[in-house]
């Protein structure tokens, strides 16, 4: 068994602690404050100039001056804040943004982080990436284990232009839960039903497994939203 | 008396001339003075230079200005926006530059040549393709790149409420980098929704002082422009 896109992020929400000031990259991070809990006070920034980002905004409610940084309609929560973009990005670069969680193109074995130019894309776009990889004091992973044709994305050394190297603490993924370490890349937990050779197989990174490595505790559905994916994984 | 406030915004933008380099705030659809780059666009001015976070989108104002061909160079974080058709067909067909610049590095560049910064010194970057050929160094341990501060012969930004000094307050996330590109250009021109008498804006409210700005026109918000857009809008 392997974990779905929302199982992903709710393994992440586990790892983030109340009070934290968060970025959260675009795909599957998005859908991680559907699991925080509601007293855990966690700040979501924005990189356009927000602190206290709320739910999306529901259709017909959007107002034309709120967006987030992939420009969708959203809400404030009680407490936000705006700022303009120096300070925005002073908050990240400064190393007060405490997590920030994004997807991948690659991870290499020693840290180094390529999402932000893909093979063959023709115009080239940066944002705020690298400034958040340079900046946070916690950068996460959250990405599916392999492309959508199985190929490793966790390898010996990216292929892609960096983002950043050496940057990345920590990957979660469908299959596991990493950690970059100086020894190497060390596997902390894996998929209900897997084993650390499973994960294994699909790691271009010899893995180093943890003594208290273990299966992930993670429900089947939380708010009725499956988390563990229903076929087992090949 | 000083009073910033022109008629139109043909008269605000009349003075731009051929080689300008022209930055233009907003980020998505919030901020961005969309009159007065369309006033730019009937004004005539060409071969620009032009500084904003994306490449703009569709044909109106900024995706506009790319599709008329007018823009020789853009300086940008995100020109790779879905939306941004006009840049991507003119780019691939090589007509025009990209100075691709990380969006923090994009501000602090502004904010520096708005503060009379020569450069600084910032880790993003470091090791990648983006700092290929940039001077490095060592401060404490940790590796630096230099980058220089970004100016511009005029800065288009747009604001809610200004009065006649140039006093000027944004609302919401319309903010971004107007109040940054409003210290960086030589001359500013600000469109703003409403125009308030002297004295009224809340004074600890305000957040761009007027010094900063040389001219600005009244642009009302029209009603189906705060009717809930369309999702997916502009970059």
């Amino acid at each position: 068994m392997t974990l779905t896109r929302n199982g992903i992020a709710y393994r992440v929400s586990l790892d983030l602690p109340k009070g934290g000031y968060v970025n959260l990259g675009i795909g599957i991070p998005t859908l991680i404050p559907n699991f925080l809990p509601e007293d855990t006070d966690i700040s979501i920034h924005s990189e356009n100039g927000i602190l206290g980002v709320g739910p999306m905004a529901e259709p017909g409610t959007e107002d034309p001056d709120l967006v987030n940084a992939t420009k969708e309609f959203v809400t404030l929560n009680p407490g936000a804040t705006i700022f303009d973009h120096a300070l925005s990005f002073t908050m990240i670069r400064g190393g007060h943004i405490t997590h920030a969680v994004m997807g991948a193109i690659e991870v290499a074995a020693n840290g180094d982080l390529a999402n932000w130019s893909a093979p063959g894309e023709k115009v080239p776009g940066v944002g705020g990436a690298m400034d958040l990889a340079f900046g946070v004091q916690h950068l996460y992973i959250a990405m599916t284990h392999v492309t959508s044709k199985g190929a490793p994305k966790i390898l010996n050394a990216c292929r892609c232009p960096l983002t950043a190297p050496r940057c990345v603490q920590r990957i979660y993924t469908d299959m596991a839960v990493m950690d970059i370490t100086p020894e190497g890349m060390m596997l902390r937990e894996y998929a209900p039903g897997l084993d650390p050779e499973a994960v294994q197989e699909k790691t271009e990174p010899r893995l180093l497994v943890a003594d208290d490595c273990r299966p992930m505790e993670i429900p089947e559905r939380v708010n009725g939203v499956r988390l563990v994916a229903e076929t087992a994984a090949s | 008396m000083i009073d910033k406030n022109v008629a139109s915004c043909a008269e605000a933008v009349s003075d731009v001339f051929d080689g300008a380099t022209i930055m233009i705030g907003g980020f998505g659809d919030p901020g961005v003075p969309g009159r007065l780059v369309e006033a730019l666009r009937e004004q005539g001015a060409t071969d620009l230079c032009i500084i904003h976070n994306g490449a703009g989108g569709g044909d109106f104002s900024l995706g506009g200005l790319i599709q008329d061909g007018r823009v020789r160079k853009l300086v940008a974080s995100f020109p790779s926006g879905t939306g941004s058709t006009a840049f991507r067909e003119r780019y691939l067909s090589g007509d025009i530059e990209l100075e691709l610049v990380p969006q923090g590095t994009l501000s602090e560049r502004i904010r520096a040549a708005g503060a009379g910064i020569g450069g600084f010194y910032t880790p993003t970057g470091v090791g990648t393709r983006l700092a290929e050929g940039k001077e490095t160094r060592i401060i404490n341990g940790r590796e630096y790149v230099l980058e220089l501060p970004l100016h511009a012969d005029f800065a288009f930004i747009k604001a809610h409420r200004g009065d006649r000094l140039g006093n000027l307050i944004y609302r919401l996330a319309m903010r971004n980098f107007n109040p940054i590109m409003a210290t960086a250009g030589k001359q500013v021109i600000a469109e703003i929704e409403e125009l308030v008498p002297v004295g009224e804006l809340p004074l600890e409210e305000i957040h761009t002082p007027g010094i900063f700005i040389d001219r600005m026109v009244e642009v009302p918000r029209l009603p189906q422009l705060f009717a809930p857009p369309k999702r997916g809008a502009a970059t």
